[in-house]
């Protein structure tokens, strides 16, 4: 991992330095971006000793984390009924079918004219594209559990209660894990569009603001940042779920 | 708290208004006493399972009654009821996953609160134990556990309900010679011990005749009765009967029986294929 992360970089500065491209000519080396990155003062204002480098990150997190939450708590239900219910199933389909396609940033216009202003709108259209992932898989994850494990339930006495918690969701959660990963990188990217589009701060605000600007490495470092707290928020959820599946862990042989 | 199953002139008919209308079992009669041992035998597809899945309460029947000890269990336009007093042994195994072993085998009675945590986290271990000392598996997972183990811990879930019928739908086909022979001696000693009563399922006519007292021969589809074979074979059952003079005779019997239908069923699928 190391020398793929080393290996990268080289060949982001040879690109830079060596080859003659145009294209290539005016985009900071990873040098130019790392020093301006760690300065306590960066020439284009945005640096880890700056308050507003957290100010952006802290918006953008906020937003990102609110639509994710609010995608879970309302998409693991929903899906749970859609996997669940057959003709749940039939009534939601037709809507999440008709509604899915829509490409998220073209519900920008109508989100912030519904919700009166960009904060509501942004976090809504971040919400939307992790709310499909984490209702599509969880409905996919409940029917796709054998049907003997509800059989097995109901001849050992499990009320329907019982078959929610002991059966519905534990087999579902592998795939309502895999719908969590998919929401938050889906989340990520929908909230960078919206933010480039409408909002105040945030890193896709940070990276529209130096393209406006032409600050090559400002821009670079947002990047940058946005892939830092992608990976960190998809290895946060992977360790959750691995924690609640410890039963999967051992059944590939990692515990013996 | 064994029960005697009745089964009168049980029929099923899938879909039976639709296009893709199949009779599945037609009137099928057989008795089962209380603490009696009955093996089904048929071809894949003869209806074994609808039938078990009639008795355990998965499915209506379009015909007939089932009745546990006189009480009505099934008959048409009654919804179908599983419930602790008939658990199954299901073909493919159906411990849950994401439960160890204890969690497992304690599910029934501390979800119907039959007994206490600790009455029935006793009683498991004592079953796990008698079970060729599966106690010491109590905490792992199932996936750790081999398939032989995964059967026997699976039988033991059942036994912890103290059911009136335990249910066996081919539990042993996909294992091979040598641990289906253990487990055959398993689940004789469970039935010796428990003197519980067992529909057990299979298309195997030689471990149908030697684990049973009765062996029902089922056509193919439309599945209905052809045979009833008494075992007379003495308790306890061992390996070597496998070779007696009397195994023989009841083999020969039922095999020309069995043969026709497999060679039926047959056909019938290869006309299907065409």
């Amino acid at each position: 991992m190391l020398a793929g992360t080393v290996g990268a970089a080289a060949l982001w500065y040879a690109c830079v330095a060596w080859v003659p491209l145009e294209a290539f000519r005016r985009l900071p080396d990873p040098v130019a971006v790392v020093t301006e990155w760690l300065s306590p003062r960066p020439t284009y204002g945005i640096s880890i000793f700056t308050e507003a480098y957290y100010k952006h990150i802290l918006y953008s997190t906020w937003r990102a984390s609110a639509a994710f939450v609010a995608a879970t708590l309302l998409g693991v239900p929903l899906g749970v009924c859609i996997g669940w219910s057959r003709s749940f199933s039939a009534y939601a389909s037709a809507l999440l079918g008709l509604l899915r396609p829509v490409p998220p940033l073209a519900w920008v216009p109508l989100a912030i004219l519904i919700f009166a202003g960009s904060e509501a709108a942004v976090i809504f259209v971040t919400f939307l594209v992790a709310f499909f992932a984490t209702t599509l898989n969880t409905a996919v994850g409940v029917k796709s559990i054998d049907p003997d494990f509800f059989r097995a339930a109901a001849c050992l006495g499990a009320s329907r209660r019982d078959i929610l918690f002991d059966v519905v969701l534990p087999g579902a959660l592998p795939n309502i894990f895999t719908g969590l990963q998919i929401a938050m990188g889906a989340a990520w990217f929908s909230l960078v569009a919206g933010e480039m589009i409408a909002a105040q701060y945030g890193l896709g605000f940070l990276i529209m603001e130096s393209y406006n600007l032409i600050q090559f490495p400002t821009i670079v470092i947002a990047m940058a940042t946005l892939g830092l707290l992608g990976y960190l928020s998809s290895a946060l959820i992977r360790a959750l779920g691995n924690r609640l599946m410890r039963w999967r862990e051992q059944s590939i042989g990692l515990a013996a | 708290m064994s029960a005697a199953l009745s089964i009168r002139g049980v029929s099923k008919t899938y879909d039976p208004q639709g296009g893709a209308s199949v009779e599945a079992l037609r009137d099928c009669s057989f008795e089962v006493r209380a603490e009696e041992f009955v093996a089904i035998v048929g071809p894949s597809g003869c209806g074994k399972s609808t039938l078990l899945n009639a008795i355990a309460g998965f499915d209506t029947i379009t015909g007939g009654e089932i009745r546990l000890d006189g009480a009505l269990l099934a008959r048409p336009g009654l919804a179908p009821r599983p419930g602790p007093d008939r658990v199954v042994v299901f073909q493919h195994g159906a411990l849950f996953p994401w439960k160890t072993v204890l969690e497992n085998v304690t599910y029934g009675p501390l979800r119907q609160k039959a007994l206490s945590r600790e009455a029935a986290q006793a009683k498991a271990l004592e079953l796990l134990r008698a079970s060729g000392g599966l106690d010491g598996a109590a905490a792992t997972y199932p996936a750790q556990l081999s398939s032989g183990m995964q059967r026997r811990v699976e039988i033991v879930r059942a036994l912890m309900n103290d059911p009136r019928v335990l249910l066996l739908d081919e539990p042993f086909r996909a294992m091979d010679g040598f641990s289906k022979a253990t487990m055959h001696q398993h689940l004789l000693e469970l039935h010796r011990r428990y003197r519980k009563t067992i529909v057990f399922i299979t298309h195997d006519l030689d471990e149908a005749i030697y684990l049973a007292d009765t062996v029902v021969v089922m056509t193919t589809r439309p599945g209905t009765v052809k045979e009833i074979i008494r075992v007379g074979l003495e308790r306890p059952r061992v390996p070597q009967m496998l070779y007696s003079r009397a195994y023989a005779e009841l083999k020969r019997g039922a095999a020309q029986s069995v043969h026709e239908e497999a060679r039926r069923a047959f056909e019938r699928g290869e006309r299907e294929q065409a």
